[in-house]
């Protein structure tokens, strides 16, 4: 059993009783809501003649279901309008602050909530939607929950929750330039499986991940759940604090200080105690795609689609369906693969660093020929900053298509989705048979440097060799001005490049 | 459909007539198709339950068929509910009128939604599942009560007298339902006291003051 654990420090902290079926109640400092999964827990909410017992303590966005050309009101699709008129309307009721259209704090749920300074070391974070553990990349304890949960949290600020095992996951070294956050974890994702997880809360450490930028330590966390840790977190460390100071809803003035104290006093310390641990090198990972139909089907961009005889016995049977379905064939090289369209975007890689790595790669070249590519920034917040340093005029420029904020083809509940058996190359984080929205749709994961080499290629390339070529501008992608605290303190991902 | 009102208070005995469903590993995706879930609200489930599988049947799907209309207690096979943790799925059952499960088991993640909703989800031997299912199909209008105390179900059958078999469920669950405790939320506003009291400590609660 773990102990001495971030982990177990922040449940600790957290619990308020032991319940009769066993399980734990768990105060949830930060609930997070959106038009998809909160409608039926308000719903149950009124039926039961409950009110909401902290309402400043749930904030809500909305983001699953908004187009990215107009956003204007009504919603065309009127089933969209339907469910943010419905949020508009339960907030408005129970006093809830709400990041709606146009607000310029609205986004995905998962971008919004960091940038605002919402998420804070030391929380329980719940939201009805899986990605949560995204959160936990500021030492918080963040899991998505069911609708029903949703409507537990909103009447009781609490959960009854199981506790998880803990699990360290150790990478030595560094990320080699043109290798992201997003190939980190989908390398872990591949080596221990999309199962590897149950019944865990990931811990990420070492010097690589001390490297990492807050935004790329959001990517990592962020996919925990696609290798089936319901959370995966990262201690807090002067990284997380100087992401932090001056965000609208941080600590400030004295506050700050004994905030600080407080987060710093939260990490596993050198005597904590893990349930088992796993070692990464960060130096031998390449630029990492899926050719699979789950995250776990990953393989390194100069490798092959694994044949049969190199896979574990149990994985046969879905690498069999997977070569069905996304009619790659075992044994030939990933790269070279034709794309149709290209998603830069998700609360996976839509941040700014993620839009300057793919700009990097972006800018002087030209989308190739018959490829839709195009680009969907994580929030307002984002997208504001990127046209502030010209980003968004680097992809049209180039031939992609800058659009407005929200999931969009991520899991496609907007009009953005593929068409027939188009194959993506996309930053989402999810690979399912039909996901982006054509029933025999075909999506290969990657990072946004990887999905804008991709969109000029017209194939799968490996970025490297486009940065090696030289003729990208970093300096293009250089910030020049600071709109915002992670300009000033994080390196950007495209600095690596 | 049937207009029998939703579950509430304790839970010890359900009434009425069988709905037998055969076949293993029926997932999430079968029982409500993904489309349905671009709703706002639970209440209009009932029309997608089983949606495909159905309109692949053409009216001869068990949820279509006459002699099943008003049914109440579905009796399943092995591993039901699997798949997606949607909660979309015990919910449209129970808005088509289903108000227990009887089968030879359960996904998790589906038994502990159908739980706080209050519908039971009850695990029997296979042989008896498949006795329970051949005498609903005999007599489909036979009423089916089912015995959270006395933990059996109970065929009245006109036909063929009384037929009892034992079913099975865990402790936890089972006293959940019999004191009417299977809404999770009641279990957590229970503790308000606690609540606070953890609250008051937390520094983030109180701005760090
Ligand atoms: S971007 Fe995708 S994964 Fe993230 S919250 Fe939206 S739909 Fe979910």
């Amino acid at each position: 059993m773990s102990a001495g654990t971030l982990y177990d420090k922040v449940w600790d902290l957290h619990r308020v009783s032991e319940l009769p079926g066993g399980s734990t109640q768990l105060f949830i400092g930060l609930h997070l809501i959106h038009e998809v999964t909160s409608p039926q827990a308000f719903a149950a909410l009124r039926d039961l003649g409950l009110s909401v017992r902290h309402p400043e303590r749930t904030v809500a966005t909305v983001d699953h279901i908004v187009p990215t050309t107009s956003q204007a009101r009504p919603l065309a699709d009127p089933l969209a309008e339907e469910m943010l008129a419905t949020l508009e309307r339960n907030c408005a009721e129970h006093g809830i602050t709400l990041h709606g259209l146009g607000s310029g704090r609205q986004g995905i749920v998962h971008v919004i909530a960091p940038e605002l300074g919402l998420t804070q070391p030391g929380m329980t974070v719940a939201c009805g939607d899986s990605h949560t553990s995204t959160h936990g990349a500021f030492g918080a304890i963040a899991f998505g929950i069911g609708t029903s949960q949703v409507r537990d949290v909103l009447a009781s600020q609490s959960l009854a929750m199981t506790k998880l095992k803990v699990r360290r996951i150790w990478v030595d070294g560094q990320l080699q330039p043109g290798v992201f956050a997003k190939d980190l974890v989908l390398h872990i994702i591949r080596t221990l499986g999309v199962k590897g997880g149950v019944g865990h809360a990931y811990e990420f450490a070492g010097p690589a991940i001390e490297a990492l930028s807050m935004e790329e330590r959001m990517t990592l966390c962020n996919m925990a759940i696609e290798g089936g840790a319901r959370c995966g977190y990262v201690n807090p460390d002067q990284t997380t604090f100087d992401y932090l100071r001056g965000r609208p809803c941080a600590p400030s003035g004295e506050a700050w200080e004994r905030a600080v104290a407080w987060w710093s006093g939260l990490a596993s310390g050198a005597d904590a105690v893990f349930d088992d641990e796993v070692r990464f090198d960060a130096a031998a990972i390449a630029p990492t795609v899926t050719w699979g139909i789950t995250p776990g089907q990953g393989i390194g961009v100069d490798e092959t689609v694994p044949t049969p005889d190199q896979l574990d016995p149990d994985d046969r049977a879905l690498a069999g369906e997977a070569y069905q379905y996304m009619d790659l064939r075992p044994g030939v090289p990933i790269a070279g693969t034709p794309v149709d369209v290209c998603f830069i975007g998700s609360c996976t890689n839509g941040r700014l660093s993620d839009l300057r790595a793919a700009a990097a790669v972006a800018s002087g070249r030209q989308v190739a020929a018959g490829i839709r590519a195009f680009v969907v920034p994580g929030s307002e917040q984002v997208a504001a900053a990127a046209e502030a340093e010209g980003l968004d005029a680097v992809f049209r420029a180039a031939g992609f298509e800058w659009r407005q904020p929200g999931c969009s083809m991520c899991l496609a509940m907007n009009p953005d989705r593929l068409e027939g058996r188009q194959l993506s190359a996309s930053s989402s984080n999810r690979n399912f048979k039909g996901r982006q929205g054509s029933a025999s749709g075909r999506t290969l994961l990657m990072s946004p440097a990887m999905v804008a080499a991709a969109a000029v290629a017209g194939q799968v390339v490996d970025v490297r060799r486009l940065l090696a070529d030289g003729d990208a501008s970093p300096s293009a992608t250089r910030p020049g001005s600071e709109p915002s605290p992670e300009l000033s303190s994080a390196p950007s991902a495209a600095s690596r490049l | 459909m049937s207009h029998q009102p939703l579950p509430a208070g304790p839970i010890s005995a359900h009434r009425g007539r069988g709905l037998p469903l055969p076949g293993a590993d029926i997932d999430t995706d079968r029982i409500i198709p993904a489309r349905f879930l671009k709703c706002v609200t639970f209440e209009n489930l009932a029309t997608g339950v089983f949606a495909d599988d159905r309109s692949e049947r053409s009216g001869d799907h068990p949820f279509d068929r006459d002699e099943h209309q008003g049914a109440s207690v579905l009796v399943v096979n092995r591993n039901f509910g699997c798949g997606s943790s949607r909660e979309h799925a015990p919910q449209a059952l129970m808005r088509w009128g289903i108000r227990a499960l009887v089968g030879e088991s359960f996904a998790e993640i589906f038994f502990g939604n159908c739980l706080a909703l209050g519908l039971p989800c009850l695990t029997a031997d296979p042989a008896h599942v498949a006795e329970l299912q051949e005498a609903i199909a005999v007599d489909p209008g036979a009423e089916l009560l089912v015995d959270l105390e006395a933990m059996e179900v109970v065929l009245e059958s006109e036909f063929a007298g009384d037929n009892r078999w034992p079913v099975t469920l865990d402790p936890g669950p089972r006293r959940m339902l019999l004191t009417g405790h299977w809404d999770g939320t009641s279990q957590l506003l229970a503790h308000d006291a606690e609540l606070s009291a953890t609250a008051a400590v937390l520094p983030y609660l109180s701005g760090f003051r």
